[in-house]
């Protein structure tokens, strides 16, 4: 089983991206949980939001306090929230940023693996908004290797109708040009 | 076999509740209920279900609509939680009362105060003397296939009583999740019209909900208490029913490596499942842990419970209520009175937890195992404890 957790702000679309990602791997055939951290939420809150992704059935009900990776939609949340906390030994960090995997492992004091894009510029750039929650599951996919970029697309087709495909290019984008370092 | 598919378990309860042929809902929206009652005024707005919905300005008002719609002879269906249940209160004796098969999903939330919008039982635990079939469930497949299913529980000519069906408020109805959807064929073949039993309409006058004094008033109670107690038996018969037809069967009591268990635990609703990887990594230690899951709660499956536990050494009872100054939870009280004039039985365990959202992980339930397996003298049993509270 993979664990992930988000952290975004309010209105940045991690409960988005948690559902899009849990309801294609469920098509893919796979077991999945999204959900958001349980609670009231702001917009510019700093927000947390929970994927479980297994190929057998899943029973936990609690929360994700060791998870194997956590991806930051806003890098303004580095120092402000502990995004590392409880992240497993060998774990993996996905951040949105411009900055390069080895400027954010200093910020961190992380030893695992680091991956950074820089989703917000693809998402102005693929859809002209700087919305990138779409855009970095490519990113996840692309880190993880939990499944195909391509089992996304029905998810992403349903959920946006004519602008899923601006969605599916920000997503191919973020996931052709992510920097991993390990 | 339905291909598994992934939705937001409010969601998919409102696409359940939208495959069952409704004829209204009156829903007022409330945390964590609010995505049923939205995705149902979809389905109607959009033209996709053929159905009244009725926007009321209270809770009070969505029960008094749905019991004045039902006894017209309409399908009716509400949804509520937490404090929208306390509103409901004093219309919910009346409804079963009046024998008026309405449906209800509860998405279980603690109740203020203080203010707390996160799951526990304390907005059920109080509507348990109402009157109603109280039904529980653990994950999305239950919530779906109770949705559904309560509807011909209800309608039976020889039950005519409303159902609740309790889902754990964000745990369950705000999580993603794959389960089975089924056809509205299916459903259509399962589930057939509803042909009440007397309706209110000016060219048949009868009257319901009338005025009785004391020279009627016991006998009616006593009626009521009786079609609750007979209904169990329509109800097993129709999960019956519903396991020829879909495969997924279910009973009064579910139990998970129980028949050799020494000790065992019972839970209600979606912390079975996290309490099953309890007992499984106490099973790898040799520890011999079962548990044993409450599904229905009225009526109250005596003979299920009895069967289930009367071979263990000690029971741990899990509440997630608190019935202040009383002899426990409410779980406690009726699972202890229940097992008191059995020779055979365990000793009893209380722990109230998960109170207002609180989490609890799988170590936790380990952890109340390996607290009531230290009690060797049995210096704990038939008290109460607040679990992981700070002091």
């Amino acid at each position: 089983m993979i664990e992930v957790r988000w952290h975004g702000r309010g209105g940045q679309g991690a409960v988005t991206s948690v559902e899009l990602l849990a309801v294609a791997a469920i098509a893919a055939g796979k077991y999945a949980q999204g959900f958001p951290s349980f609670g009231p939420e702001r917009r510019g809150a700093p927000v947390a939001a929970f994927t479980r992704i297994d190929d057998k059935k899943i029973n936990v009900r609690s929360g994700i306090y060791e998870p194997d990776v956590v991806l930051i939609l806003d890098s303004s949340l580095i120092g402000l929230v502990n995004v590392t906390d409880g992240l497993k030994p060998g774990g993996k960090i996905i951040v949105n940023t411009p900055k390069t995997p080895d400027e954010i492992r200093k910020d961190l004091n992380f030893s695992g693996t680091v991956a950074t894009v820089d989703g917000t510029g693809i998402a102005r750039k693929e859809m002209g908004v700087p919305i990138a929650n779409t855009t970095m599951i490519g990113a996840l996919l692309k880190v993880t290797g939990v499944m195909e970029l391509d089992a996304m697309k029905d998810s992403v087709e349903h959920r946006f109708g004519r602008i899923a495909q601006k969605n599916l290019n920000a997503m191919k984008r973020a996931y052709d040009e992510i920097k991993i370092s390990n | 076999m339905a291909k598994r598919i992934g939705m937001e378990v409010a969601v998919a309860v409102a696409e359940a509740v939208g495959l069952c042929d409704i004829d209204m809902a009156a829903v007022y929206p409330i945390t964590p209920q609010s995505h049923i009652a939205e995705h149902l005024s979809d389905l109607v707005a959009d033209g996709k279900i053929d159905a009244e919905f009725v926007t009321v300005e209270s809770e009070h008002s969505a029960m008094s609509a749905v019991i004045g719609a039902s006894g017209a002879g309409a399908r009716s269906y509400t949804a509520t939680s937490s404090q929208g249940l306390m509103y409901m209160h004093e219309l919910l004796p009346i409804a079963s009362a009046m024998r008026l098969p309405i449906t209800m999903a509860i998405a279980n939330r603690a109740v203020s105060g203080p203010l707390n919008i996160l799951n526990d039982h304390s907005d059920i635990m109080p509507q348990r003397d109402s009157g109603w079939i109280s039904i529980f469930v653990e994950n999305a497949q239950e919530a779906i296939d109770m949705s559904i299913i309560a509807f011909k529980i209800a309608e039976n000519k020889d039950v005519m009583l409303p159902v609740n069906i309790n889902i754990d408020g964000f745990q369950l109805t705000h999580m993603v999740e794959p389960f089975e959807m089924p056809t509205q064929e299916e459903v259509r073949n399962f589930l057939p019209p509803f042909v009440p039993h007397a309706t209110l309409h000016p060219a048949k006058p009868v009257t319901m909900g009338a005025f009785a004094m004391s020279d009627y008033f016991p006998e009616i109670m006593k009626a009521k208490d009786e079609a609750l107690k007979n209904s169990k038996k329509i109800i097993l018969e129709v999960w019956d029913e519903w396991a020829k037809m879909f495969g997924r069967a279910y009973k009064p009591v579910e139990t998970y490596k129980a028949e050799d268990a020494e000790v065992l635990m019972l839970t209600m609703g979606s912390m079975g499942e996290t309490a099953q990887m309890a007992i499984d990594e106490l099973r790898a230690k040799g520890v011999k842990a079962g548990l044993v899951k409450l599904r229905l709660w009225r009526p109250f499956p005596f003979a299920e419970i009895k069967a289930a536990v009367k071979n263990a050494k000690k029971l741990i009872v899990t509440d997630r209520a608190v019935s202040f100054g009383g002899p426990g939870g409410p779980v406690f009280s009726e699972v202890k009175s229940a097992l008191y004039a059995e020779a055979q039985r365990p000793v009893i365990y209380d722990y109230i937890y998960g109170l207002g959202g609180r989490d609890v992980p799988v170590g936790d339930f380990v952890g109340m195992f390996e607290r009531v397996l230290a009690d060797t003298a049995n210096k704990e049993v038939d008290t109460y404890e607040f679990w992981g509270v700070r002091e």
